[in-house]
């Protein structure tokens, strides 16, 4: 494949035509915040945490879905992204009931470790405080939709790579949330086989392991990038 | 001159004040460089003018909190949200997702439907305060300068902030020092 050249923050790399923004980054050593990014799984650029600025266009680009160019200029960290960054931390903390005290995620949680690496220590935003439930229909597994940032990455998941398609989004806007089936309570959906590969791909205390209390819910991630490295490239490999 | 400290427990359950008192001997230092003005821990009952520093804990969820929140922010020159309560209003902010009508909700829960023996909310003027509509973080009343989560704060992050603060730096938390939960 061509090989494409390029900057990001000053730094001449050159990366394969096809590669996103966020790969060049990683492989420059440039590391930016990411949710709803998961190693093995295709990019939907839902979060807008990583976004970036590119030099020529004045709306900011998703690192995660946008592929590298010829001669393209990248910024990651201008002051104009650190502050959308912070607002955008703090609205989906807003959004809906992030109590971390009694959160089975906590200590574990990609959004929380996205709150301290961007020094976010309050929310400047009224919280929105909406009522949401918990399906605690599923013999094994639980969903706090109070903690949902609707990342997709347990849909993603449960759709390519175990092939069930049992998780989807319904509604829009403030209404949008993660659903079972035909909307049925998950512990009636037929089509789930319970392989648990929306737990281990959800970034906060959302889907979790029933039984597990406050701060239990810890997660191997690399469970699922190994399932995706041994069906595409026929190889086991694990660390 | 001694720096006027002041520490106050708003809607919290005490736990950040057990987290200062872990402060151990670094406590016996502090006392050389403050006078502790009014706390939970002193006996004072009026909060007094001129404060330098007050560490707020906890959400503000009545009206008494409400009235002593005001007259802590005329009479202090820095206000440090203290612990998750105070920052985001926390376990104690449960209540807000029931909506309108919330406060009178978990009271009929809690002293009505809950009770064992006879069953009666707590109701008396101008001693037991009233419970606000909606649970508020200190910041979405008053002005905050400085923000310290965690539920409770680690002594040692307590630490860090109060001698910045005495120093008369311009305390900030991130990344391994900062801690909601
Ligand atoms: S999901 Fe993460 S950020 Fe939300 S309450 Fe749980 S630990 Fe906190
Ligand atoms: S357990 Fe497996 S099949 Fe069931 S919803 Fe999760 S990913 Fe889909
Ligand atoms: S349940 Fe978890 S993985 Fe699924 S959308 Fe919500 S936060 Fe993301
Ligand atoms: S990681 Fe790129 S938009 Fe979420």
């Amino acid at each position: 494949m061509a090989a494409k050249t390029l900057t990001i923050d000053d730094k001449h790399l050159s990366a394969e035509e096809g590669a996103t923004l966020l790969q060049a980054a990683k492989e420059a050593g440039i590391t930016l915040p990411t949710l709803c990014h998961l190693e093995g799984i295709y990019d939907v650029g839902a979060c807008r945490l990583c976004l970036v600025e590119v030099k020529g266009l004045t709306k900011l680009v998703p690192a995660c879905t946008t592929r590298v160019a010829e001669g393209m200029e990248v910024l990651t960290n201008s002051e104009r992204l650190r502050k959308y960054r912070r607002m955008t931390l703090e609205l989906l903390f807003a959004e809906r009931n992030h109590i971390c005290a009694v959160c089975v995620a906590n200590g574990h949680c990609e959004l929380q470790t996205l709150a301290y690496s961007l020094g976010m220590d309050h929310v400047r935003y009224e919280y929105r405080t909406p009522r949401w439930g918990v399906d605690h229909t599923h013999r094994l597994f639980g969903m706090d939709h109070n903690r949902c940032v609707l990342c997709s990455r347990c849909v993603r998941a449960c759709w390519h790579v175990e092939g069930a398609g049992t998780k989807n989004v319904s509604g829009r806007g403030a209404r949008a949330h993660i659903i079972t089936d035909l909307n049925q309570p998950w512990g009636e959906a037929d089509s789930c086989t319970a392989c648990g590969k929306c737990v281990q791909a959800c970034p906060t205390g959302a889907l979790f392991h029933k039984g597990a209390t406050v701060g239990e819910m810890v997660r191997d991630r690399h469970r699922l990038e190994f399932l995706v490295t041994a069906r595409q490239k026929k190889e086991w490999i694990t660390d | 001159m001694k720096v006027r400290l002041a520490t106050v427990w708003l809607g919290g359950c005490s736990g950040c004040h057990m987290s200062f008192l872990d402060l151990d001997e670094f406590l016996l230092e502090l006392v050389d460089q403050v006078e502790l003005v009014y706390s939970p821990v002193v006996d004072v009952k009026e909060y007094p003018e001129n404060v330098d520093v007050c560490l707020i804990e906890g959400a503000v969820c009545n009206t008494d909190n409400l009235e002593i929140l005001h007259r802590i922010r005329r009479h202090t020159k820095v206000l440090v949200a203290f612990g998750d309560c105070a920052v985001t209003a926390n376990v104690p902010a449960i209540r807000n997702q029931l909506g309108l009508g919330n406060a009178e909700s978990v009271l009929q829960h809690a002293y009505i439907e809950h009770a064992q023996n006879n069953p009666r909310v707590p109701r008396a003027d101008g001693i037991v305060p009233p419970l606000l509509p909606r649970v508020l973080p200190v910041h979405q009343v008053v002005p905050v300068e400085y923000f310290l989560p965690g539920c409770p704060p680690p002594a040692g992050q307590i630490k860090t902030v109060v001698t910045q603060l005495l120093a008369g730096a311009a305390p900030q938390l991130a990344g391994a020092e900062l801690k909601f939960g």
